[in-house]
């Protein structure tokens, strides 16, 4: 099997964990990946006013490097990338005003109309791959890290775009548990990270990442999963920080599922960049002996 | 919160100019505040996402213009997902702030974020502030 890949720009630096430990999957479940060409950014927000769609140009023109190379789905890691184009392919698919109006705008580029269907690859991994062929491909089960998955709110909101429902976090639930992992479900799963905030002023930010990791730490969980580098940055960089500021007691390491993904396939932990997590991420999982010798 | 409504404070322009931008009516909202209890920064915010609504319904645009509640907004759309009443409360969040960066006004300075926190954060979390907090 061989699918279209877009990364987007903070996978291919700061978040290169999320990226190489997915890649690395993807390669030991046996999928090919071949990552579009000429991908440019895809905006990171998607434009919420009616008469904005010089924004939607960068996203669309990712649509169509996908189209061009004869794909029919496009899969992303990033929630921020997977939400901006998953909203942009709505309109191209369904306002034919706007769409007309992109198009004859991006007048070097092929027609789009929303062929392509963007896919998470939690979704990829459901549909396309199955819970029951992951769990049977792992060769290191993650018994006994309890994990919270964080889903973040851009894979699931608006709901039109959303991977699931708003409240319910089937997926990350299914692939722990396929990997052999304890899932631990908190209350504030589904409140925002603070997102972008963290550039105005760091107190709002702070105190509703900190209220994400008590709600998993009091839920008893050890590890948090998400799939955004922003969360990430929000709930595991900034840590250290929460920490010395007493705005929590404990820390929670957090991970990319790719990485929790990778290493119980068997993965060479090096693949999963371990050294672009908060260095507690590691040592929990070499304490859980979930980690193949290197 | 006392509201004085004269023909000075009620600016049908600007009404109309936040339901071009928005795409949302919201004298649709019926107040019920679902979206200040959903909203994960209401403790940062000088009015509730739900008194922007009433000052919104009532084109107090003036008032609304001095709020934070829109800079504030992490366009988590936690509150669009739940309002009964169907409103994309994020939406109209971002009809506010473009209302006023159309003006050319930023919100925050990119010049002045510290150089080792620009190094730090994602590339995302630069693109998606400098595009809601600055013009």
């Amino acid at each position: 099997m061989k699918i279209s890949y877009y990364p987007g720009c903070t996978l291919k630096t700061k978040a290169g964990n999320l990226e190489t430990a997915a890649l690395a999957s993807l390669l030991a479940l046996g999928i090919e990946v071949e990552e579009i060409d000429r991908w440019n950014c895809c905006g990171a927000v998607f434009s919420l006013t009616a008469d904005d769609l010089i924004h939607q140009v960068g996203p669309v023109r990712n649509l169509i490097r996908a189209k061009e190379q004869g794909a029919n789905k496009l899969v992303t890691l990033c929630s921020m990338c997977y939400n901006t184009l998953a909203r942009a392919n709505l309109i191209m698919k369904n306002d034919p005003v706007k769409r007309d109006t992109i198009n004859r705008f991006m007048d070097d580029e092929i027609d789009y109309a929303g062929e392509v269907e963007v896919v998470h690859l939690l979704t990829f991994l459901d549909q396309e791959v199955g819970w029951e062929r992951i769990r049977e491909m792992v060769k290191v089960p993650l018994e006994g890290l309890r994990i919270a998955p964080y889903y973040g709110c851009t894979l699931q909101r608006p709901a039109d775009v959303g991977i699931e429902p708003f409240g319910s976090f089937s997926l990350m639930t299914r692939l722990f548990e396929s990997l052999g992992a304890t899932v631990m479900p908190f209350a504030a799963a589904d409140k925002c990270c603070g997102s972008y905030q963290i550039l105005n002023g760091e107190d709002g930010a702070q105190s509703t990442a900190a209220t994400i990791l008590k709600s998993a730490a009091e839920a008893g969980a050890e590890a948090l999963a998400t799939s955004c580098p922003l969360c990430e940055y929000n709930l595991g960089k900034q840590q250290g920080k929460l920490l010395e500021n007493g705005l929590i007691g404990t820390t929670v390491p957090t991970y990319y599922f790719t990485q929790l993904l990778a290493i119980a396939l068997g993965v060479a932990p090096e693949s999963c960049r371990f050294d672009l997590n908060d260095g507690a991420a590691l040592d929990l999982l070499k304490n859980k002996n979930c980690l193949v010798a290197a | 919160m006392t509201l004085t409504i004269t023909d000075q404070t009620i600016t049908l322009k600007s009404f109309e100019k936040l339901k071009e931008l928005s795409g949302e009516n919201v004298k649709l909202c019926m107040q019920c505040a679902t979206c200040s209890g959903m909203c994960p920064m209401t403790a940062e915010m000088d009015h509730s996402p739900r008194k922007v609504m009433h000052l919104a319904q009532f084109g107090l645009f003036d008032k609304l213009s001095a709020s934070n509640t829109f800079w504030k907004c992490a366009s988590c759309h936690a509150c669009t997902v739940k309002c009964p009443r169907g409103i994309d409360i994020a939406k109209v969040m971002e009809a506010l702030r473009q209302q006023v960066l159309r003006k050319s006004k930023n919100y925050i300075e990119p010049s002045a974020l510290p150089a080792e926190r620009i190094v730090e954060l994602p590339q995302i979390a630069l693109v998606a502030g400098f595009r809601k907090l600055t013009s």
